[in-house]
């Protein structure tokens, strides 16, 4: 599969997320929400960032148990649960934050 | 039920594919919420040490998401101590792994542990499921 975004085409997995990590910038990450109906907020961008933080640390998209723990230790607890983040993102946290961090799909989520 | 799983990893972490398999399936696993320990024997004392570089075999390093077991609630991982001596390696030479103790107001403590052949023996002993890699 192919995501095109203004003129330019980036290879996807059937699901949607993209073959090459090294193809994200922020503008594909914005296409990529707007083709699903979401305007990512700033509360949006703090989970992205949080998520591509962890991957250049440990090399896997964190599974949602531990993105929760690990918001709520950096975010404060108000975010760290799963309701905020579920109307943040209301595909799945994990799965659909990373999608649009340019990540794999995370480890353990089927 | 709460069953208790040991994964015994015994190969070089590059070369073939158990290693890595052996992970991704521990991070699955820990979200079934069971008693797991990992335990790492012969050359798969390898798969834990520090400084791991891939460049020119052209595989990615996975050794930084060992680093992560922590976060999963994976913090027994049990070192065959005999194998690191007959390799000239020591618990220095290993990755730092650490987790975070829920009932020490989270204190960070180390998760590895190195053993001899005879505590290896009781902790499959006691196991009721083993996954070999």
């Amino acid at each position: 599969m192919a995501l095109e975004i203004d003129g330019k085409s980036y290879e996807t997995d059937e699901e949607g997320y993209l073959a090459n990590l090294s193809d994200w910038t922020p503008d594909l990450c914005n296409a990529m929400a707007h083709a699903d109906g979401t305007d990512l907020s700033d509360n949006h961008w703090e989970v992205i960032n949080f998520l591509r933080e962890y991957y250049e640390e440990y090399q896997i998209a964190p599974a949602v148990r531990v993105l929760t723990k690990a918001i709520g230790k950096k975010l404060g607890k108000d975010k760290g649960n799963s309701k905020y983040l579920y109307e943040l993102f209301p595909y799945g946290p994990a799965k659909q934050a990373c999608k649009y961090a340019g990540l794999p799909k995370p480890t353990g989520c089927v | 039920m709460i069953k208790k799983f040991l994964y015994l990893n015994r190969k070089a972490p590059y070369g073939t594919v158990y290693a890595l398999e052996s992970l991704e399936v521990v991070l699955i696993g820990a979200a079934f919420d069971q008693d797991v320990s990992l335990a790492f024997i012969d050359d798969g004392v390898y798969q834990l040490t520090k400084a791991q570089n891939t460049d020119d075999i052209g595989m990615k390093n996975f050794s930084p998401t060992y680093r992560a077991l922590g976060d999963y609630d994976v913090n027994k991982i049990f070192v065959d101590g005999g194998s690191l001596e007959e390799r000239g390696l020591t618990v220095d030479d290993l990755l730092p792994l650490t987790y975070e103790d829920e009932d020490d107001d989270w204190a960070e403590k180390p998760s590895i542990r190195v053993v001899d052949s005879g505590e290896l023996a009781a902790l499959i002993d006691e196991q009721d499921v083993i996954f070999s890699f």
